[in-house]
């Protein structure tokens, strides 16, 4: 049962010839641009990284430049073997060189296929990941003196005056964590006695946060201190005030742009996974037109050429069983060893 | 006196020929990033003229978008004399052009080295509309009510963070206005009524800066308010602190940007000037080389190039007079069309 056969010219060969020719082309521009999204991305990534807590979500761009390499050799071969194609003297010598060449080709465009939905998929572990991080970051802002911490500050004020968020969820965040160092509170006064002793673990709990999560927007001067108190400042209602800091969280921003970030890439990849899928098709189309050619004294007939010789599970089991031999005849061996042995 | 004469055979007078096709194209591509420079300057600059009081500093980069486009044009013009320029009988019908053509085109390609002395020349002038501009947005800074000044805060405070920088000359200037609100002021509490009584203007003046003076890499949290006063924070001391606050004024700030992006366009424009005054001498060599062999049987022969035909005086005074004769014919047109009934009469005694 032959998969998509079509019966070619010898014109129409010729046309397939050089139309691939060009696609080629392209679709290496399209690997060539998969690879550069790809670093794009990874730099992206790595830029907020000291906000991550695990690498989980690299697996997407490094599977893009991987892919975005290969898609260039693919297609490299793909134009020489169009270019040796409409010459019978020299198109057999790729005969062996096509069936690996097709496995690889099949495996690294699903791969760039695979890459696009990992993205979504990986929404969920990226998203977790910053939670820990945000939180470790909002813990160790105050350490400014301890090494290995000292520029999560600078980091953290940075990330929230640039994305224009507070917090990991929200700016009460800020409330659950001492963010103020030791080092400049008076503890010999009584209000930071009194705050220190209301709880538990000792730490100077109070409602307000830092500088960075103010909006520039706010037609009134930055309230950071004392947030949920109404008395402490004329006119205010915090219940009411929603200019006044950044109401996102920086988890939810961070994700907003990642994924936004995936999607733009993700189109694009898409784009030259259909590329690449056609290139193949016509490569498949033209190498089996050519052999119903080749051998023949005259070379301007009409041929026809297929996509598969066979159905599909049957081509699969066919590429797959050469694997899984390899695979076997591993294990095969030890036990014919020991037979041998046991004869022996 | 002929002017830097120089020998061309004929082969020479193609390479010149085949060589300039070239250039002209690459010099039509540099005027493209000449125009794109200039495109990108006034973006800039018109980004923030919020805080400039004057546009004086728009004319730099005014004139290296028409430059840029004209240089397109004069290129496009120059391929095309230089493709005919090898077949005799196609050229001599640029004759008439060329003259003006050159001239015009050095007045241009002269302006782009006025354009680079002026983007030195006018730093005082945008440093001036600088100072009057931020210090306009500080004062205003709290009228966020008032219409068309309501977006004021919101700019010098994007301004601050993105320059890194505090106040005009430095953060000192917003000790100076009052740049808390009226509305936000309790003026029933005795601090309120003590400032506001202290000065003669009725002013709320307090040694406290807005959020946007923060500085994230200060190791401490931000110290924005009763800055001059040591004993108001613990372990404080406002001579020695330098990381709290940005340092720099936004005057400093957004002029040394501004030089900075001219710094950068400048070597680029230069390039430009130098490309294009190859591309004119080199037009002007081509065009005197083929005049030597128009009208002549064998095409071949070695011709002499020069840049003016006599010299550099001469030529000024030939083309005053050129100017005048021009201008006395426009005269004389206007007084044969008030006088044709003179001639009539001249006419009449001869034939009585």
């Amino acid at each position: 049962m032959v998969v998509g056969k079509m019966k070619l010219t010898f014109q129409k060969r010729v046309k397939l010839a050089q139309g691939l020719w060009m696609l080629s082309w392209f679709a290496t521009l399209g690997g060539a641009v998969t690879f550069a999204l790809g670093c794009f991305l990874k730099t992206e990534l790595r830029r907020r990284g000291e906000v991550m807590d695990n690498t989980d979500i690299h697996c997407v761009p490094n599977t893009l430049m991987i892919v975005g390499l290969a898609s260039m050799g693919i297609n490299y071969f793909a134009s020489r073997i169009c270019q040796d194609a409409l010459d019978p003297g020299r198109f057999p010598r790729w005969k062996t060189f096509l069936k690996p060449f097709y496995g690889c080709s099949v495996f690294f465009t699903t791969l760039m296929l695979i890459s696009v939905i990992l993205s979504y998929i990986m929404k969920g572990s990226l998203e977790t990941s910053l939670k820990i991080g945000l939180k470790n970051g909002i813990r160790f802002y105050k350490d400014t003196d301890t090494p290995g911490r000292c520029f999560q500050k600078q980091t953290i004020d940075r990330l929230q005056m640039e994305f224009q968020c507070c917090g990991n969820s929200n700016y009460r965040d800020w409330f659950e964590v001492q963010w103020i160092s030791n080092r400049y509170l008076d503890f010999s006064s009584k209000e930071v006695k009194d705050r220190i002793k209301s709880n538990v673990d000792g730490r100077y709990l109070i409602d307000s946060v830092p500088f960075s999560c103010c909006n520039p927007s706010s037609p009134r001067p930055c309230i950071q201190y004392r947030i949920t108190n109404n008395t402490a400042h004329y006119n205010y209602e915090h219940q009411t005030d929603e200019l006044n800091l950044f109401i996102h969280g920086c988890r939810e921003a961070l994700v907003n742009y990642y994924m936004g970030l995936m999607n733009a890439i993700g189109a694009v990849v898409l784009s030259v996974f259909l590329l690449q899928c056609s290139v193949l098709a016509s490569v498949r189309l033209l190498q089996t037109s050519m052999e119903a050619v080749a051998g023949q004294e005259n070379v301007e007939v009409d041929s026809e050429g297929y996509l598969l010789e066979k159905g599909v599970k049957e081509t699969f089991m066919e590429y797959v069983d050469p694997v899984l031999k390899l695979l076997w005849l591993n294990e095969v061996t030890p036990a014919e060893a020991k037979a041998e042995a046991g004869t022996s | 006196m002929v002017l830097l004469k120089i020998k061309f055979p004929f082969q020479k007078r193609v390479r010149l020929a085949q060589g300039l096709w070239l250039l002209s194209w690459v010099a039509m591509f540099s005027g493209a990033i000449t125009f794109a420079m200039g495109v990108f300057l006034k973006t800039e600059l018109h980004r923030r003229s919020e805080v400039m009081h004057s546009m004086d500093i728009h004319i730099v980069p005014n004139l290296l978008m028409a430059v840029g486009l004209a240089s397109v044009g004069i290129n496009i013009c120059a391929g095309k004399v230089c493709q005919d320029s090898l077949d005799p009988t196609r050229f001599p019908r640029w004759k008439m052009f060329l003259p003006p053509f050159f001239c015009f085109s050095v007045f241009l390609t002269s302006l782009l080295l006025v354009a680079m002395i002026l983007s030195f020349a006018l730093q005082p002038s945008l440093e001036e509309s600088l100072k009057i501009g931020l210090k306009n947005g500080i004062r205003f800074y709290k009228d966020t009510d008032t219409p068309g000044r309501c977006f004021q805060k919101e700019t010098i405070d994007r301004l601050q963070i993105e320059f890194q920088c505090c106040g005009n000359t430095n953060y000192r200037d917003w000790f100076e206005v009052q740049w808390i609100s009226s509305r936000y002021l309790d003026f029933t509490s005795k601090e309120v009524k003590d400032r506001v009584r202290s000065n003669v203007d009725g002013r709320y003046l307090l040694d406290g800066v807005p959020f946007s003076c923060c500085n994230p890499a200060s190791p401490r949290p931000c110290i924005q308010y009763s800055l001059l006063d040591n004993s108001a924070h613990y372990n404080y001391e406002y001579q020695s602190e330098e990381l709290n606050l940005y340092n720099r004024g936004c005057r400093q700030a957004l002029v040394s940007y501004y030089m900075g992006l001219m710094n950068t366009i400048g070597p680029c424009v230069l390039f430009d000037f130098l490309l294009q005054m190859t591309i004119l001498v080199s037009l002007r060599y081509l065009q005197t080389a083929m005049e030597g062999v128009i009208g002549q049987e064998n095409v071949e022969i070695e011709t002499e190039g020069y840049i003016l035909e006599k010299g550099v005086k001469e030529t000024l005074l030939e083309t005053k007079e050129k100017m005048k004769k021009l201008l006395q014919f426009a005269r004389v047109g206007d007084a044969s069309a008030v006088t044709p009934d003179t001639e009539p009469e001249a006419d009449k005694p001869a034939t009585a």
